[in-house]
């Protein structure tokens, strides 16, 4: 059990025979009505993944993970994630801060605008963008005639399908800790010169790290999980576009075993990933 | 100090001047959805180089609000806004050449005093070692070298205080704004960083305005005091002359003194609320008559050949320690606060609803015209 | 009778799947696939021979692949119009996912599969009743923009690199179809994109983000005016059979049977050839 506090050792431990005391860090008991769904919560993430982890063909594994499209993929999807999220701290941040900090009118809209993509099925975005950024879309046909840049079937094509998912999820996240944050900071930073652009690059964007670091592993997740958009706006061409959670969704319609033993390699290395960054943050927070 | 400046604020009050703090500020602010009353905020300022004042008034009386709007943090309503001759309503917060030290200082927590200080150089286009050189020069002049490597949170209290005048001096600002600079600080810290500040204003060879509730840091920080009620200037003058002449309920209980207002005729007054008061001056017209709360002599029973021709019968209203004393608020005939040892207070046998005479002498009062 | 022989069917999955207590995810998927065939033999002849074999009533449920959808919806109502009282679910996909679905317990009576390979999922796990039987057949044509624009004829046209053509993955019928042709003819074809099933290949030409791709018949039929089909030759040797069958664990294996045999007779034969199928 995972609640046992930091004082002493009592608490957690077994007494009267069987019964296990959960307590919180101030000696005080867990209320059975919280505790109970908090369990049960628990249990519906976990369960699923230990089904996975059982029906784990661990002995073929080594074998079903040796194919280099396995790792070509697992690197496509670490690239374009990274750089989906990279997409999204460069325009969300300043969404964020443009949400967070000035009046205009129509504020609300734009806000619940924002977030549609998260409402959107990612198959239905993934054709919006081809009507917007494909060939024929009503943006990309100048692309292609201007400058010849064709999104669809590239692995820039990834990157916008991922960051077109997870730039809500940055911008919700970071506009929530700008509002969070004492905007009396930036009046301070105006009184001393900066205008507004140096007041948020030197007084608020440090001070919002945390919010931001947080945004932009959600968004980072988000991107590595991606199947719909992706595959509806860029495709699936091994080495190119073919990102892991497409390569999974394809292997399951031949080789269930194959697709467990990469979703495994999805699971493991996001673990390892996130719980990399976290430590880092908490250490330096 | 204040003599040197008495001649120059008069000249400023006049309006002559070119150079110093010239300014009608104007803020209005509807009835607010959050449940803000409307609220107007109408004050009038010129305040001479080298001259430091101090906007002193209750809770929400505008105080912060003037002096946002002096900072250029909230847009004039109407009214103008002159320093040294140059109009800067318009000017936006960051291009005026004023500094603010922020009533729970605003340093920037993820930088060190140092940086703090050399943030305000460096947006005036200075280079990072030139900032921080002049920099450490602040924080040495106001004896902080050791501290310029710590972060705000490791700072005390007064520290964190002239961590932030430094950073607001170190723009060389014409006009600089202080919001109730030493609230944050517990009381002993107070006194102390209040006569550190004292002096440092005193330095200060521009323009200086204060904000304050606190009728003491007002005193002795401020050349001028400038009281401020609900959105209007209610009185103006130098801290002996506010002390000493309250002209708002306000004032005479900051300053601790019963304050009435009534019609004088000769030595007499009557008061707007209806008794007759003995004074020594003779004066004729509307007046403020004013005593201190130890000029009041109590006794439970009417006081024969007592030379007080001031005398009224009241009840007690309430009791509170005040200081090493008793301090006695009565109601009846006249409303009026009396201060009495905790001897005397236990001899009368006072307790709320106790009746009372209240006497003072008239060479204890104090009148002066409207 | 057919609906109380159903009911009982589900409470005993019920009941199988209460049982196992906490883990109600695990516990079902496990009773599902391994009680559910056995569960069901008692009942099923029951069912079949208790009531007049000659009534069909009830509710049958059809699992058919995505490229059945038009036809087979035009069938089912003929089927309701034909036995009064019966109503057809259908539930359309991809044959690899709907086998999926039947091996893992899902209730249904009929499975029309886009491959054999897939029927042999079902076959292979026991759930289906009996031999499949072929219905029809699909061939592969290429889907090009409207009107051609990039004059393509044949399987070889599509090496052009300049093209964006987009082929099915081979995981999924249409896609190892495809490979099929194109080995046949020696033909080494970079696509832009090997696409999850047919009809998002061909979504990519109806939005012409790609110049052809590699489908159906049917599904070049149903697109209409938005593409233009092209027959190729080397398609003939990557014919796909469409099998069919009552499944195992069909709670009403009469109708099931009188579905397939609409399917078969030489009306539904006319839907479906309609539609661009080929006959068997």
């Amino acid at each position: 059990m995972t609640p046992t506090d930091k004082a002493g050792a009592a608490p957690g431990t077994l007494r009267d025979g069987r019964r296990l005391r959960i307590r919180t860090g101030d000696g005080r008991g867990v209320p059975l009505p919280l505790l109970l769904p908090a369990l049960a919560g628990l249990a519906f993430l976990l369960v699923p993944l230990a089904g996975l982890l059982v029906r784990t063909p661990w002995h073929s594994l080594p074998g079903l993970l040796a194919g280099a499209q396995v790792w070509q993929a697992l690197q496509l999807s670490l690239i374009c994630a990274t750089a989906a999220t990279a997409v999204s701290l460069v325009v969300g941040v300043p969404l964020a801060w443009l949400l967070a900090r000035v009046e205009f009118p129509g504020r609300g809209l734009v806000r619940a605008l924002v977030t549609l993509p998260l409402v959107l099925p990612p198959v239905v975005g993934g054709v919006a963008l081809l009507m917007a950024l494909g060939r024929n879309g009503i943006v990309g046909q100048w692309l292609d005639s201007w400058f010849g840049i064709t999104l669809p079937f590239t692995t820039a094509g990834v990157v916008v399908a991922e960051a077109f998912v997870a730039l809500p999820f940055l911008v919700i996240s970071v506009e929530g800790t700008l509002r969070a944050a004492d905007p009396r900071y930036e009046e301070a930073a105006a009184t001393l010169g900066a205008s507004r652009f140096t007041a948020f690059r030197r007084v608020t964007l440090p001070l919002i790290a945390p919010g931001i670091a947080a945004g932009a592993v959600l968004a980072w997740a988000r991107a590595l999980g991606e199947f719909g958009a992706t595959i509806t706006f860029a495709g699936n061409f091994p080495g190119r576009t073919q990102t892991m959670p497409l390569a999974v969704y394809l292997a399951l319609q031949s080789d269930p075993e194959a697709a467990i033993a990469l979703s495994l390699v999805l699971l493991a290395v996001s673990i390892a990933v996130l719980a990399a960054l976290r430590d880092r943050w908490v250490a330096a927070g | 100090m204040t003599g040197n400046h008495g001649a120059a604020a008069e000249e400023a009050r006049a309006g002559f001047r070119a150079d110093g703090l010239d300014a009608r500020l104007v803020v209005e602010r509807g009835t607010r959805p959050g449940g803000g009353a409307a609220f107007r905020l109408d004050v009038t300022l010129t305040v001479a180089p080298g001259e430091v004042v101090a906007l002193l008034g209750p809770n929400g009386a505008g105080k912060t609000t003037a002096l946002r709007a002096l900072a250029g943090l909230m847009p004039l309503t109407e009214g103008h806004l002159r320093l040294d001759g140059v109009a800067l309503e318009r000017t936006p917060p960051e291009s005026r050449p004023v500094g603010v030290v922020f009533q729970d200082y605003l340093l920037f927590p993820h930088l060190t005093a140092l940086d703090n200080v050399a943030f305000g150089p460096r947006c005036q286009g200075a280079s990072k070692a030139a900032a921080r050189a002049q920099a450490a020069a602040w924080l040495d002049r106001l004896g902080l070298a050791a501290h310029a490597d710590a972060k705000p949170r490791k700072l005390s209290g007064g520290q964190a205080q002239r961590v932030a005048l430094a950073r607001a001096l170190a723009t060389h600002p014409r006009l600089l704004l202080l919001d109730e600079p030493l609230a944050a600080l517990d009381a002993r810290t107070r006194l102390e960083v209040r006569a550190q500040l004292r002096r440092h204003l005193a330095d200060f060879e521009a323009v200086a305005v204060l904000v304050t509730h606190d009728p003491l840091d007002a005193m002795v920080l401020a050349d001028r005091l400038v009281v401020v009620e609900e959105g209007r200037i209610v009185q103006e003058g130098s801290p002996s002359d506010i002390a000493r002449h309250p002209r708002t309920d306000y004032i005479a209980q900051l300053v601790g003194l019963n304050l009435y207002r009534g019609k004088a005729d000769g030595h007499t007054v009557r008061l707007d609320t209806g008794p007759l008061l003995t004074t020594t001056e003779a004066l004729t017209g509307p007046v403020y008559v004013a005593f201190p709360p130890n000029a009041v002599t109590l006794h439970r029973d009417r006081p024969t050949g007592s030379s007080a021709r001031n005398l009224w019968r009241c009840e007690v209203g309430g009791l509170e320690t005040h200081g090493d004393q008793i301090r006695a608020v009565l109601t009846g005939e006249l409303p009026l606060v009396a201060d009495l040892t905790t001897v005397a207070a236990a001899e009368l046998d006072l307790y709320p609803g106790a009746e009372v005479w209240a006497a003072v002498k008239a060479t204890q009062t104090h009148a002066y015209p409207v | 009778m057919t609906r109380t022989v159903r009911r009982n069917h589900r409470n005993h999955r019920t009941l199988h799947a209460a049982g196992a207590g906490v883990a109600a995810l695990l516990a079902l998927s496990a009773c599902s696939s391994s009680g559910g065939s056995a569960a069901a033999e008692p009942d099923s002849p029951a069912s079949a021979g208790g009531s007049d074999p000659g009534k069909v009533t009830g509710d049958v449920t059809v699992f058919a692949a995505a490229s059945l959808k038009e036809s087979f919806e035009k069938l089912g109502r003929e089927f309701e119009r034909q036995h009064p009282g019966t109503k057809v679910t259908f539930s359309f996909g991809g044959s690899d996912s709907l086998a999926a679905s039947i091996t893992g317990g899902a209730p249904a009576d009929v499975f029309a599969s886009a491959s054999p390979r897939t029927m042999k999922i079902v076959t292979d796990a026991g759930d289906a009743s009996g031999t499949p039987a072929t219905f029809v057949r699909n061939r592969l044509q290429i889907a090009t923009l409207p009107g051609n624009p990039d004059k393509i004829g044949s399987l070889k046209d599509l090496t052009d690199p300049n093209l964006k053509v987009v082929l099915c993955d081979k995981t999924v019928p249409c896609g190892a179809a495809a490979q099929k042709a194109l080995d046949a003819s020696k033909l080494e074809l970079t696509p832009v994109s090997y696409e999850e099933d047919v009809k998002s290949a061909l979504t990519k030409v109806v939005l012409k983000e790609a110049d052809a791709a590699v489908v159906y018949r049917t599904d070049v039929k149903a697109a209409g005016e938005k593409v233009e089909g092209v027959e190729f030759p080397e398609a003939a040797g990557a014919v796909n059979d469409y099998p069919v069958t009552v499944l195992e664990d069909a709670s009403n294996p009469v109708a099931a049977k009188a579905f397939i045999e609409l399917v078969q007779s030489p009306e539904g034969q006319r839907v479906l050839t309609e539609a661009g199928f080929l006959q068997p």
